[in-house]
C-alpha cells in the first residue's frame, strides 16, 4: 500500500470527482468531498515523511518502465508542494459548504464538488508526476476546472474574469506545449529525468533555446508574473469565496514548483542561468512586480482585488529568491510559498466570512467591523501583519531568509528595495484596518453579526499556523532547505 | 515560595501576559480590573528587585527559551543596562497605573479594559527588551511594543487619533523594517551572531565602511529614539490619554529605542569600535542638531503635550549622544540620563493630564495663576523641570554632569556647547510654565473658582515622582553603580 502513495496521491481525488454524481444531498457531497480532501492531506503528509527519511521516491506508472511508460518522481521539493495543496484544500473545503449556501444557486453545488476535486486532483498530478506531457494533461484539467469555478461567482462579472483568465491560461498551456513539443522533437524523450540527461548535448541548438523560451513564458503567465498578471486580480476577485481561498493559496505556487522545476531540474542551473539572461531578468521583473502591484493594491476598493494584487507582489518575491540562484535564495522562495500559502488562505477565508455575512467585500463595507466582526478581523488583522512581516509571523521568516539570501549574493540594493516594497504592505493593510476599527457601522450593516464557527474554525486553524510556523520554522525551514540542496545537488 | 531567579526572569515576561487574561475576565468590574493590574505590577517589581539583588550578588541568570530560526535564539539574561531599565519601567508601573485610575475614572474614558490590556501586553515587551540576550531578542519584543502600543495611542478612536495613530505606527514600522531589520541582517552577516557581548560582535579587522554603514542604519532605524528627522511620531502620539503618554511616551517606548541605541553602541559594536567608525562624527552633530531644533520648536508649542513632547525628542538626543560619544562618561552619562529623564518627564507628564482632569486646560496660555488653585501639581512640576533643565536638588544634575563630562574626555567641545545650550533652552521653555502659574494672573480671580487639585490617586502618584527626582539628587549611588558596571565587564 505505501508503495502505491505516489499515484493515490492523484487517483483518489481524480477518482473521486466523478463519484460526486451519485450523491443528491449537497451537504453529504460536501462531506464527501472533505473526506477525500482530508485523506490526500493524509497521503502527503505519509510522503513527505517517507521523502524526508529515505529519498527521493520513483514510482512507475503500471509497471513500465521510464523513459517509456509514465514515472512519478517525489523528491523533498514535489513532496512539500503535496503537502501545502492537500492541506490548504482540506482546510479551505471546510468551510465549503457554509460559504457556498449563499453564493452559488443550490443546483450546482455538486457541480461545484466535482470541478474543486478535479482541480485539486490535477495541481497534486502537476506536482507528482516526473513526465513533461503528463505536466501538460494535468495543467489542462486543472486550467478547465478552474475557468468553470470562476464563472461560478454570482457577480455576472465572472463571467467576463473567466472568459479573460481562459485566453491568458490557453495562451500559457499552448507555449508551455509548443515548448515541451521542441523538447521532444531535440531528444525524443519526455521523462523529465532522461530530458535532464539529453538536453546537455543539443544545448547549444536554437531549437532548445526556443523551448525553453516558450516554456518560461507559459509558466509566467500562468504565475501571474508580472507584466503577465493581468488576469489574476479580476479571476481572484470575482469567483466564489471559497474558489478564491483555495487558488490563493495552491494556484501561482503550482506554477512556481514548474518554474523551479523547469529551471533546475530539467534545463539544469547552468543553461537557465548561464546561457539566459534570467537572473537580470528575473531579478528586474520580480522587484518591479512588487513595488507595482503593492502599489495598485493599496488604491483597491475591493478588499479582495486588493489581497489579489498584494498576491502578484508576493510572486514578486519568490521570483526575486529564485533569481538568486543559491540554495539560500531557493530555500527563501519555498518557504515564502509555504508561508504566502498560509496567509492568503487565512486571508481569503476571512474574507469569504465577510461575504457570507455582508454580501460584498468592498472596502467601505468593512466600516464598523471590528466591532460586530471581531474575531473574523482579528484574523485579518493577523494575517495582515504576517504579509507586512512582523517578527512571530511567517511573513517576517519568509522575510529574513530573503534578504539574507540576497545580501549573501552581495546585492545590497536589492535587500533595500525588498524591505521598502514591504512598506507598501503596511499601507494597504491598514487601509482596511482604520476603515474597520474607526468608522462607524454602515446603516445596512448594523446587525451584522459574527462570523458562524463552520469559517471561524478554518480561518484560525490558518492564523494559528501563521504564528506556529513563524516561531517553530524547524519543519518549513529543514523541508525547504533540502529540497533546495538536493535541486543545486548539494549534499546536506 | 522561592522561586528559582531563572524563573523570575521568564515570569516578568510572562506574567504581564497573563495578567491580561485577568484582566479582561474582571473587564466588568473595574474595581477588580485595576486591583489585578496593581497587584501585577506589585509582583513584577518584586521579581524584578530580586533579580537586582541576584545581579548585585553577581549571580549569572540566563534563559533560553528556543531557537526561531538556525542560530537565531530567543533567549534573556540579565546585566547592568537592562536591569537599569527594568527596574524603572516595571516601578513606573505601578505609579502610572495609580495615576491612570483616577484619571482614566475623572475623565470618563471608554474601552478601559482594552487600554489595561494593552498596557501590560507592551510592559511585558519592555521586560523582553530589557533582558534581551541577543539583537534579535530585542529586535522581536521591540516590533510586539509598537504593535500592542498602537490600540493606546488611538484609545479615543476620533479622526485625530486616526491620524496620529498612522504618523505613530508609519515611522515606527518603516524605519524598523526598512532600516532596523537591515542593520540587525547585515549586522548576523557580516559578524555571524547577534549575541550581546562586552567589547563588541565585530572582528577588530571589519571593514570599517561596512560598520559605519551598519552603525546608521541602526541610529535611523531605532525610529523609538526619535533622532530627527524620525521624531514626528513622537508629537503624533500625544493623542493618546496622559497616562499612556506618561508612561509609554516618557519611559517605556522612547527608553526603550534609546536603550536599544545604548545596547547596540556598547555590545554590538563596543566602545572602542564606534570611536573609530567613519560615520560615528556625523551622527553625532546629528543627535546634536536634534536636540537644539527639538528644544527650539519646544519653545513655539502652545499645547502643553506637545511641548512636552518635544522637549522629549531633545532629550532623547542627549542619551543618543552620550552613547556615540563611545567613552566611559558618555555610557555613564546616558544610563543614568535614562533614569533621571524617566522620573522628571513622567512628573511632567502626569501633571498635564492632572491639569486636563481638574482645570480642562491643555494649552500652556490659559495656565496663568493656576498655581493657586493647584498649589502641588504646580511644585512637582517646577521641581521636575529643574530635574530636565539639570540643576541641584534633582537627579537631573548628575547624569548632565556626567554626559558634560563626556564631552570634555572626547574633545567634542562643539558637542559640550551644545550640551549647555540646549539646557538654557530648557528653562526657556519649561520655567515660564510653573511661574506663570504662580506669579502671573489676576490674584482674586474668581472665573476659576471650581478647578481644585486632581484626584487623589493622580495626586499621589505625582508626589511619588516629584519624591523620586529628589531622591536621585541626594542618594545617587545605586543608580551610579548600576550605570558604571555596564562598562566593567
Amino acid at each position: 500500500m505505501l508503495t502505491h502513495l505516489p499515484i493515490l496521491q492523484v487517483i483518489v481525488p481524480l477518482m473521486a470527482a466523478p463519484l460526486c454524481l451519485l450523491l443528491t444531498r449537497s451537504r453529504l457531497v460536501w462531506l464527501f468531498a472533505l473526506i477525500v480532501s482530508g485523506s490526500a492531506f493524509v497521503i502527503s503528509s505519509l510522503l513527505l515523511e517517507q521523502v524526508m527519511t529515505s529519498g527521493t521516491i520513483v514510482y512507475e506508472l503500471g509497471g513500465w518502465d521510464a523513459p517509456w511508460g509514465i514515472e512519478y518522481r517525489i523528491d523533498q521539493l514535489n513532496a512539500l508542494l503535496l503537502l501545502i495543496i492537500s492541506s490548504l484544500s482540506t482546510i479551505v473545503l471546510f468551510a465549503a459548504d457554509t460559504s457556498i449556501s449563499k453564493e452559488i444557486p443550490a443546483d450546482k453545488h455538486r457541480l461545484f464538488y466535482i470541478l474543486y476535486l478535479l482541480s485539486l486532483a490535477a495541481m497534486l498530478g502537476i506536482v507528482a508526476t516526473g513526465d513533461a506531457f503528463n505536466v501538460f494533461v494535468f495543467l489542462e484539467i486543472s486550467s478547465l476546472s478552474a475557468y468553470a469555478l470562476i464563472a461560478l461567482g454570482k457577480d455576472r462579472c465572472a463571467l467576463w474574469a473567466s472568459f479573460q483568465y481562459l485566453i491568458m491560461g490557453t495562451i500559457g498551456a499552448t507555449f508551455i506545449l509548443i515548448g515541451i513539443g521542441l523538447m521532444y522533437q531535440m531528444t525524443g524523450t519526455l521523462n523529465m529525468e532522461d530530458l535532464s540527461k539529453r538536453l546537455p548535448e543539443v544545448e547549444q541548438t536554437r531549437t532548445v533555446f526556443t523551448a525553453f523560451a516558450f516554456v518560461i513564458v507559459g509558466i509566467c503567465l500562468k504565475l501571474a508574473m508580472f507584466p503577465l498578471h493581468l488576469w489574476l486580480p479580476n479571476a481572484y476577485a470575482y469567483a466564489p469565496s471559497i474558489v478564491t481561498a483555495f487558488f490563493a493559496a495552491t494556484a501561482t505556487k503550482v506554477a512556481v514548483y514548474l518554474l523551479i522545476r523547469f529551471t533546475f531540474s530539467v534545463f539544469g542551473l547552468s543553461f537557465s542561468f548561464t546561457h539566459f539572461p534570467l537572473q537580470l531578468l528575473f531579478v528586474v521583473l520580480g522587484l518591479v512586480g512588487i513595488f507595482v502591484a503593492s502599489t495598485a493594491a493599496i488604491y483597491q476598493t475591493n478588499v479582495k482585488h486588493l489581497f489579489a494584487f498584494s498576491s502578484i507582489a508576493q510572486i514578486g518575491y519568490m521570483i526575486v529568491g529564485f533569481s538568486v540562484s543559491s540554495v539560500a535564495g531557493l530555500t527563501a522562495t519555498l518557504l515564502h510559498l509555504f508561508n504566502h500559502a498560509l496567509m492568503k488562505g487565512a486571508l481569503f477565508l476571512a474574507l469569504g466570512a465577510v461575504m457570507y455575512r455582508i454580501g460584498s467585500t468592498k472596502l467601505s463595507q468593512f466600516q464598523g467591523l471590528g466591532r460586530q466582526m471581531p474575531v473574523t478581523m482579528a484574523a485579518i488583522v493577523i494575517g495582515g501583519l504576517s504579509l507586512i512581516g512582523v517578527p512571530l509571523t511567517v511573513g517576517f521568516v519568509s522575510k529574513w531568509y530573503l534578504v539574507l539570501a540576497v545580501i549573501d549574493n552581495g546585492w545590497w540594493p536589492v535587500a533595500v528595495l525588498i524591505l521598502l516594497g514591504s512598506l507598501l504592505a503596511v499601507v494597504y493593510v491598514w487601509r482596511i484596518v482604520e476603515t474597520a476599527y474607526f468608522k462607524p457601522a454602515l446603516a445596512n450593516t448594523e446587525s451584522v453579526k459574527e462570523a458562524p464557527l463552520s469559517f471561524l474554525i478554518p480561518i484560525w486553524t490558518l492564523v494559528l499556523a501563521n504564528i506556529y510556523f513563524g516561531i517553530d520554522t524547524r519543519l518549513s525551514v529543514q523541508v525547504a532547505q533540502a529540497a533546495s540542496q538536493t535541486l543545486f545537488g548539494v549534499s546536506p | 515560595m522561592s522561586l528559582s531567579l531563572e524563573t523570575m526572569l521568564q515570569l516578568s515576561i510572562i506574567l504581564p501576559l497573563v495578567a491580561t487574561i485577568g484582566i479582561v475576565a474582571t473587564g466588568r468590574n473595574p474595581n477588580l480590573r485595576e486591583g489585578v493590574t496593581i497587584g501585577t505590577s506589585l509582583v513584577l517589581l518584586y521579581f524584578v528587585i530580586n533579580l537586582y539583588q541576584g545581579l548585585q550578588e553577581g549571580t549569572k541568570v540566563s534563559v533560553h527559551w528556543w531557537e526561531l530560526l538556525p542560530g537565531l535564539n530567543i533567549s534573556f539574561s540579565i546585566e547592568p543596562l537592562g536591569m537599569l531599565f527594568a527596574l524603572i519601567a516595571s516601578f513606573l508601573w505601578i505609579i502610572t497605573t495609580i495615576y491612570a485610575i483616577g484619571y482614566m475614572r475623572s475623565h470618563e474614558e471608554q474601552n478601559q479594559t482594552r487600554f489595561y490590556t494593552c498596557f501590560a501586553v507592551a510592559i511585558s515587551s519592555v521586560m523582553g527588551i530589557a533582558f534581551a540576550d541577543n539583537l534579535f531578542t530585542l529586535f522581536i519584543f521591540y516590533e510586539v511594543l509598537t504593535l500592542s502600543t498602537y490600540p493606546l495611542v488611538t484609545h479615543a478612536g476620533t479622526d485625530a487619533a486616526k491620524k496620529g495613530g498612522r504618523i505613530y505606527l508609519g515611522i515606527l514600522i518603516s524605519t524598523s523594517i526598512a532600516f532596523f531589520l537591515l542593520a540587525v541582517i547585515s549586522t548576523w552577516f557580516v559578524a555571524g551572531t547577534l549575541d550581546f557581548k562586552p567589547g563588541g560582535v565585530f572582528d577588530s579587522n571589519v571593514d570599517k565602511t561596512v560598520a559605519g554603514a551598519i552603525l546608521a542604519l541602526f541610529i535611523f532605524g531605532i525610529g523609538k529614539a526619535a533622532i530627527m528627522p524620525f521624531h514626528r511620531w513622537l508629537p503624533a502620539a500625544m493623542v493618546a490619554p496622559t497616562p499612556v503618554s506618561a508612561l509609554l511616551h516618557a519611559v517605556a517606548v522612547v527608553k526603550a529605542g534609546v536603550f536599544t541605541v545604548l545596547k547596540v553602541c556598547v555590545f554590538i559594536f563596543g566602545i572602542d569600535l564606534l570611536a573609530i567608525l567613519p560615520s560615528t562624527q556625523f551622527l553625532l552633530y546629528l543627535a546634536a542638531a536634534s536636540i537644539i531644533l527639538a528644544s527650539l520648536v519646544a519653545m513655539r508649542q502652545d499645547n502643553l503635550k506637545a511641548r512636552l513632547a518635544y522637549s522629549t525628542v531633545s532629550q532623547l538626543g542627549y542619551i543618543t549622544l552620550g552613547a556615540l560619544l563611545a567613552s566611559q562618561s558618555g555610557v555613564l552619562g546616558s544610563a543614568m540620563h535614562i533614569a533621571t529623564h524617566a522620573f522628571g518627564k513622567i512628573t511632567l507628564f502626569f501633571c498635564a493630564g492632572a491639569i486636563l482632569v481638574a482645570a480642562h486646560k491643555s494649552n500652556i496660555s490659559e495656565m496663568r495663576g493656576l498655581g493657586r488653585q493647584m498649589p502641588i501639581t504646580m511644585a512637582a512640576f517646577l521641581i521636575a523641570s529643574l530635574s530636565i533643565i539639570g540643576v541641584p536638588p534633582t537627579g537631573g544634575t548628575w547624569s548632565k554632569w556626567y554626559l558634560l563630562m563626556g564631552t570634555i574626555e572626547t574633545e567634542q567641545l562643539i558637542l559640550m556647547g551644545t550640551l549647555i545650550l540646549s539646557s538654557l533652552l530648557n528653562i526657556a521653555y519649561l520655567l515660564p510654565i510653573p511661574f506663570h502659574a504662580f506669579f502671573s494672573g489676576d490674584k482674586t480671580d474668581t472665573y476659576s473658582g471650581g478647578i481644585k487639585e486632581a484626584p487623589l490617586p493622580s495626586l499621589i502618584a505625582i508626589c511619588v515622582t516629584t519624591v523620586g527626582c529628589l531622591i536621585l539628587f541626594v542618594y545617587p549611588q545605586p543608580l551610579y553603580d548600576l550605570a558604571n558596571a555596564i562598562l566593567a565587564k
